[in-house]
């Protein structure tokens, strides 16, 4: 696998104590996710400016619902079978976390299904 | 257990079908099913999570699950469509909080996160981010309780300042982006509680001096933080699904914030310096109020001239959901359109407390969406229009707005009922609205007040046509 030349650059980076453990021709984690968050804002942009007005309303609740996708991370830091603050907090955010998205879905769906056309 | 690669791609199924269930809200007939598609990619986010290595608090983590969606559906089944405000507020204080547990969670246990050294010395790049998370949850925990608090009527809606307010602002955000550089260099917890603490009374004090009437931009603008923080913990833990959901919502929010702003015609930073509502001295015109001839009538009268008019329009604004008058307006508009006349409602962006409240408020009534129309869509048919009907509206059918460049409201864009063939306004009194502005439309010729409550006067002229 190893080259003399990356050899070298691990043994560097890791002599200087850097953060960085990636191999030399990959990105830094950080940087791959800014560049998801970056692409995600401009998707975001555009979708959003096609929502129709009169639905800014469920807009609204549902993108509060899509927020509470942080349950994944709720649920990474509720994961341990040992409970201590980290695990309690975590389960914690998880029921919160949840009012959200059945509130959200539920009441989005509730309004959507008013909107009718002329009979 | 799905491999680390599979867990992604589930993810990435998850994110597309998350945009898809915003991309279905271009039209009502879409949006339904876009909102499955919602529900079926958090529910696979959920799964593809819960299998992940090191997941094994199943009963707990399922006990939460049920009392939070318990609790959820519940609240979602039994609110009314004119509280849709609060309960948005209230979610956005959740998806905060929840960032706040999950980052104290984080900062306690680092090693479990993945994000520290063995020695529990947690990387710069995860300070840095875990501190990001952290404030903007905080602030949009507290900033949206404050928010729920004065559209619930817990709190007082008029604007709260005090003096000194903006240099109290900006020190204690000053010292909470300090203590947060002291973490981010030595992880001290002290640095760590105390930038969560002033956050948290952050939060409370920049929405605190905001009026009733900014709400709507205000619930826009925490309804985008709460996508940032959820983006801001998806750094954290370096989970690209949190990133995604996270952005969307939080360029969402950032849209409807620029949306609502530009229909009252006021910047963001206007809005958030506060006071706004809070004088009461009438700006415009020499005489006070109450003393300038007005043509009143009654609903008797009012109901001739809807029912002898080719076209009407109605500007419903919120005082039409205050009085509970959406159902009688509907019959109304059901006979009116027996009688052959082409009925169709303008709707300002701001017409309600929060962006599109107003649409869903007729919608719930059985009002067909069809008829319901934009103000952009609506302004150019006014000049064929025979009746415009105002009910509870005021500030955004105040010609002021176009003509009077002294006039505090002007350049916002409003709906053009000066332009109709006859303006009948129903009112309780000519009382100012919210910019605290007297209304010239009112005093026009070819206006017709009728003061009553709205629900009564929709049900008087109802009868009178019938």
């Amino acid at each position: 696998m190893c080259n003399s030349g990356n050899c070298d650059f691990i043994a560097h980076a890791q002599a200087a104590g850097s953060d960085v453990n990636a191999v030399a021709a990959t990105a830094d984690p950080v940087v791959l996710s800014f560049t998801v968050f970056v692409l995600a804002i401009f998707v975001g942009y555009h979708v959003v400016w096609n929502v129709t007005p009169a639905l800014h309303t469920p807009l609204m609740s549902v993108t509060n619902a899509i927020s509470s996708i942080i349950i994944v991370g709720a649920i990474i830091a509720s994961g341990p079978v040992e409970m201590n603050l980290a695990t309690v907090l975590g389960l914690i955010a998880v029921g919160l976390a949840s009012v959200n998205i059945f509130g959200g879905f539920m009441v989005t769906q509730r309004m959507l299904a008013m909107f009718k056309k002329r009979s | 257990m799905l491999s680390i690669n599979m867990t992604e791609l589930a993810y990435l199924v998850a994110a597309i079908l998350v945009i898809l269930s915003l991309k279905g809200l271009s039209s009502p007939e879409s949006a339904r099913r876009g909102n499955m598609f919602g529900m079926l990619g958090m529910g696979i986010a959920v799964l593809v999570t819960l299998q992940m290595s090191g997941i094994e608090n199943y009963t707990w983590i399922l006990v939460a699950i049920a009392t939070g969606g318990l609790i959820g559906g519940v609240a979602a089944k039994k609110v009314p469509m004119t509280d849709m405000p609060q309960m948005v507020a209230f979610m956005h204080s959740l998806v905060g909080l929840a960032a706040v547990c999950i980052a104290v969670s984080a900062f306690s246990n680092p090693i479990a996160y993945g994000i520290a050294n063995a020695d529990g010395m947690m990387h710069l790049a995860s300070r840095i981010e875990l501190f990001l998370g952290t404030f903007i949850g905080a602030i949009t925990f507290t900033a949206s309780l404050v928010a729920f608090g004065k559209l619930q009527g817990l709190l007082s809606g008029s604007p709260l300042t005090f003096k000194g307010q903006h240099f109290v602002n900006l020190v204690l955000g000053i010292i909470m982006i300090g203590a947060g550089i002291v973490f981010c260099v030595d992880q001290s917890a002290t640095a760590f509680f105390l930038m969560l603490a002033v956050a948290m009374v952050l939060g409370v004090l920049l929405i605190v001096p905001i009026g009733g009437a900014d709400m709507p931009v205000i619930v826009s603008m925490l309804n985008s933080y709460s996508g940032w923080a959820a983006a801001g913990i998806g750094f954290t833990l370096g989970n690209n699904m949190l990133i995604i959901a996270g952005a969307l919502v939080g360029s969402s929010g950032a849209i409807l914030s620029y949306i609502m702003c530009k229909a009252m015609n006021r910047s963001l930073f206007n809005v958030l310096l506060g006071g706004f509502g809070s004088d009461v001295s009438v700006t415009s015109g020499g005489a006070a109020i109450g003393e300038r001839p007005v043509k009143a009538g009654s609903a008797e009268d009012a109901a001739f001239l809807l029912q002898n008019a080719r076209s009407v329009v109605i500007i419903p604004g919120y005082g039409l959901a205050v009085a509970r008058a959406q159902h009688a307006l509907k019959e109304l508009v059901e006979v009116l359109q027996a009688k052959g006349v082409k009925v169709r409602f303008g709707i300002h962006p701001v017409a309600g407390r929060m962006p599109g409240h107003m649409n869903v408020l007729l919608a719930e009534a059985d009002v067909p969406y069809d008829i319901v129309e934009e103000m952009d869509e609506i302004n150019p048919e006014f000049s064929d229009t025979d009746v415009a009907l105002v009910i509870g509206a005021n500030d955004v059918v105040n010609p002021a707005a176009k003509t009077d460049s002294s006039s505090p409201i002007y350049g916002m864009p409003i709906l053009e009922a000066t332009k109709a063939a006859h303006v009948l306004v129903v009112k309780r009194s000519l009382s100012v609205g919210y910019a605290g502005l007297d209304n010239d439309l009112f005093y026009m010729d070819k206006t017709m007040m009728i003061f009553d409550d709205a629900k009564k006067a929709c049900e008087a002229m109802l009868h009178a046509i019938e």
